[in-house]
């Protein structure tokens, strides 16, 4: 019990909490402000015209009206990538390595829980069970998931990245896109072998589904229900005890101690008797996991998952990743609410700003632009310090 | 200095003269399995192990010490003779040869930017996108329909330009392709290799995301129905006749417009070939081909020699991308129709797949991987997803395990794992082989001289010219790819 409570424990505790309240806070005011800022001075032009048109009320209003749901949706969004986001930045800040593959780690973290939940459902064992038992299930689902997703990075790591340790940086890289497209035809070879068919729909069961009405605003006359779903709840919920846990992990355990000391300088931590190999296969084993739960959490949040579904979520995990500065915990966490909510923002709005020109379908390319951006302006990402080149 | 020179010359004449006799029995081998090959490919046209018999006779060519005249004379006659009529006699094989072609000139393309200046570009193929929209708008009436919603041509709608204007266009895919890729270098060359491959690749999917969507607010790209119909350059009449006459005894058939279409842009893929490979190995040895390939072995050094490391990035990225958009406009005119979808990300990896398994930076290895990967694709993988279509039409089964083939799953179609090619043939090879099936020449010669060398101090008279490749996998596993 001391032990527990001891300052250090506490505070990497705490801290990563206070951090997320500001971040989201943060970034969701300033995007606020900026939507806003943005309707302001287009009223009157005929984008304010249109608006009235085709809703009955002006930019501002709508937009206004449009933001409380927005921001609740970004964050959802947001949290989801912070969780992919915090393998590939466990992996670079150790080997300064873009895990390729992460992806589809998350990938096969989705399909293992989606299968372990469907087969539960097809014994009958979901049929009008208390909430307590599906939450213990899906419970269960995302621990098989994590074991398989951190089995199957541990193995890769293994086959396909540690016999490469020491060549030039682009020879693992081309060796994780190819881990990638085999995993890829992997899972669809496995999964239409087994089932038939690539394309999984997690089944419903629980009270996952329902809405909880958050508050009711008045705005501008009209009344708005903010209303947020459950299995959204569960997916915030389960990111921010994955980002404590990993921030508690590598900043207060002695594990986390042997990880910081290898990102830091191999040779030395080597000499300093640490097994670099197993600290390394650590990480990999801690991001899979890590990854695997996202993938369940995903397949949560969107339902329906194929063997591709990994493809999109980690480039944007990956840009979230960079965004926020590489190999930096709380980095990941700030640049996946940022993509999030900058992505909800752009497939509510973009559409409404340009009168219909260019629609939500451009959110995907939203995270290149930004991702070029930060390169361009700052590689280092909006927390990561400036740092040389490692030799 | 002068008994060294003089050692060289020695040297040099002893080969060769070894070169001559042996090459009398090669002649003689390598005429006798191209004609096997020929015939056997014209007698039954179906077999797979005749067209690889067949196709196996190029690199045999490129192999055998053969004078170099006799081997660019006999590859001549293959590809411009044999080919075509082994072709149009199975269409198929002109297909799977125009493929490798068109695949051989963009990874030729691709390994100026990977192979040279060891940039990772994972996006190659919107280079090649570029130049397919390019002809594929201007070569088809969608500058009529801008304000059309996709798929509601109004019949009668003509064609913005002459269809010979395809030529022109050739060379404005190669300036329009070059110009995007200094437009998308210019911002992301300063980035290390890893980020550059991430951005390429964001780029790619930009372009194939603009593709989809550019229907509206003006209809460009005609969404992702892509746009049909692409006009051909016109082929004249008179010359089609004299070739019938010519052909169609050979061919058994009467040889159609289509197949002289794609007779003639295998040509034409082939041209492309032709001068991709004489400016490459013009650049291989040039000022900005040895500073390239500084910049790959170490940016940081490559700088303080005082080497321009933008711009000659820059210049890498553009010469890549100018091929692939020159490819680009060929492949809208041969299909008539361009879509979203043959744009891909897997594009991209295929084509960076066919240059690691040849060799990076190695113009002969970087084809032979081409050839391998799409006969692989097109060939191997089919032909298995025929042969497990037959078993399971038939009533045999496994015998030890009483396995009826009856029950295989009909997922299991090879002709749609492509993924799980690319991706073991790009993890085994950065593995075991990262220099490729055929290392580049560069750095073969660079290890058989350091051995010359090492012979000499041994054997002063100067051995016979040693066999490099032993000892050269070990040291290319070192220096690596890129």
């Amino acid at each position: 019990m001391r032990r527990l409570l001891n300052a250090t424990v506490l505070i990497e505790i705490l801290r990563p909490l206070g951090q997320i309240a500001v971040f989201v806070a943060g970034a969701g005011l300033i995007l606020s402000a900026l939507m806003l800022g943005m309707a302001v001075l287009l009223r009157g032009s005929t984008v304010d015209a249109t608006t009235m048109k085709n809703y009955g009320v002006d930019l501002f209003t709508y937009t206004l009206v449009n933001l409380p749901q927005v921001l609740i949706d970004g964050v959802t969004i947001g949290f989801v990538y912070a969780a992919i986001a915090l393998g590939y930045t466990m992996v670079y800040g150790v080997l300064e390595f873009i895990n390729f593959a992460h992806s589809e780690i998350f990938a096969i973290g989705a399909f293992v829980g989606v299968e372990v939940l469907i087969a539960l459902d097809n014994s009958g064992r979901l049929d009008g069970i208390p909430y307590t038992m599906a939450y213990f299930w899906l419970f269960l689902a995302v621990l098989a998931a994590m074991v398989a997703a951190g089995a199957t990075a541990v193995a890769m790591e293994r086959i396909a990245y540690r016999p490469l340790r020491g060549a030039p940086r682009l020879v693992p890289l081309i060796s994780a896109i190819g881990v990638s497209f085999f995993l890829q035809d992997a899972i669809r070879l496995i999964e239409s072998l087994t089932t038939g068919q690539f394309h999984r729909i997690i089944p419903t069961f629980g009270n996952f589904d329902q809405q909880i009405s958050l508050a009711s605003l008045y705005i501008v006359g009209t009344k708005i229900d903010l209303v947020m779903q459950v299995k959204s709840v569960i997916v915030i919920v389960s990111a921010i005890v994955m980002v404590v846990g990993l921030n508690y992990l590598v900043n207060a355990t002695k594990l986390g101690k042997a990880i910081r000391s290898v990102a830091q300088d191999r040779v030395t931590a080597n000499l300093m008797g640490i097994n670099v190999n197993r600290i390394i296969a650590m990480t990999f084993l801690i991001g899979g996991t890590l990854g695997g739960a996202a993938g369940v959490l995903f397949a949560l949040k969107f339902t329906r998952i194929d063997p591709f579904v990994g493809f999109f979520p980690g480039l944007k995990a990956f840009t979230a990743a960079v965004l926020g500065g590489i190999g930096n915990i709380t980095g990941a966490l700030l640049g996946g609410l940022v993509l999030g909510m900058l992505e909800t923002f752009s497939g509510s709005y973009l559409s409404v700003f340009t009168m219909g020109a260019f629609g939500a379908e451009y959110k995907d390319i939203l995270a290149f632009a930004i991702l070029i951006l930060v390169l361009i302006f700052r590689p280092s990402g909006l927390l990561g310090e400036q740092v040389g080149q490692k030799a | 200095m002068n008994k060294g020179l003089l050692n060289q010359f020695s040297q040099q004449a002893h080969t060769l003269l070894a070169e001559l006799k042996k090459s009398k029995n090669a002649t003689i081998f390598i005429l006798a399995y191209l004609a096997i090959g020929t015939i056997w490919v014209y007698l039954s046209p179906r077999s797979l192990l005749a067209f690889l018999l067949f196709i196996s006779s190029a690199i045999l060519i490129y192999y055998l010490p053969l004078t170099t005249r006799f081997k660019i004379g006999l590859s001549a006659v293959m590809l411009l003779v044999l080919v075509p009529i082994l072709g149009v006699r199975n269409i198929f094989y002109l297909e799977v040869i125009f493929q490798i072609s068109v695949f051989a000139a963009l990874a030729l393309g691709l390994n100026i930017v990977v192979g040279f200046a060891g940039l990772l570009d994972l996006g190659y193929v919107a280079f090649y996108a570029v130049g397919a929209y390019l002809w594929a708008f201007f070569g088809s009436q969608q500058p009529y329909l801008l304000y059309e919603i996709p798929g509601t041509a109004p019949p009668g709608t003509p064609f913005l330009l002459p269809a010979d204007m395809f030529y022109l266009f050739m060379f404005l895919g190669i300036i329009l392709a070059a110009f995007t890729g200094i437009l998308l270098g210019l911002p992301v060359l300063r980035l290390r290799g890893d980020y550059l491959a991430i951005v390429t690749l964001g780029f790619g999917e930009v372009i194939r995301v603009l593709a989809n969507n550019l229907d509206k607010p003006l209809n460009i790209t005609n969404g992702p129905q892509g746009i049909t119909p692409i006009q051909r350059p016109s082929l004249p009449e008179p010359l089609l006749n004299a070739l019938r006459a010519v052909l169609n005894p050979i061919v058994g058939h009467n040889v159609t417009e289509g197949e002289f279409y794609n007779l003639f842009f295998y040509l034409l893929a082939l041209l492309v070939i032709l001068v991709v490979i004489v400016v490459v190995r013009r650049l291989d040895d040039s000022k900005i081909g040895r500073a390239w390939i500084a910049i790959r072995e170490d940016e940081t050094a490559a700088i303080a020699m005082g080497i321009p490391l933008v711009r000659l990035k820059l210049a890498a990225f553009a010469a890549g991308a100018s091929f692939a958009g020159v490819m680009g406009v060929l492949f809208a005119a041969s299909r008539t129709f361009v879509s979203p979808e043959s744009f891909s990300f897997m594009q991209s990896i295929g084509v960076l797949s066919m240059v690691i398994l040849g060799g990076l930076g190695s113009i002969p290895g970087v084809i032979v991987g081409a050839a391998v990967v799409i006969i692989l694709n097109l060939q191997v993988l089919q032909g298995l997803s025929l042969y497990l279509s037959q078993l399971r039409q038939s009533d045999a089964v496994i015998p030890i395990i009483n396995f009826a083939w009856k029950n295989l799953s009909t997922q299991l179609d090879p002709a749609k794992y492509q993924r799980m090619l690319f991706g073991i043939i790009l993890i085994v090879m950065m593995i075991y082989r990262p220099a490729g099936l055929i290392p580049a020449e560069r750095r073969k010669r660079e290890l058989t001289r350091e051995e010359i060398l090492e012979n000499e101090e041994l054997h002063p008279d100067g051995g016979d010219a040693p066999n490099p490749t032993g000892q050269s996998t070990s040291g290319e596993a070192k220096h690596g790819a890129a």
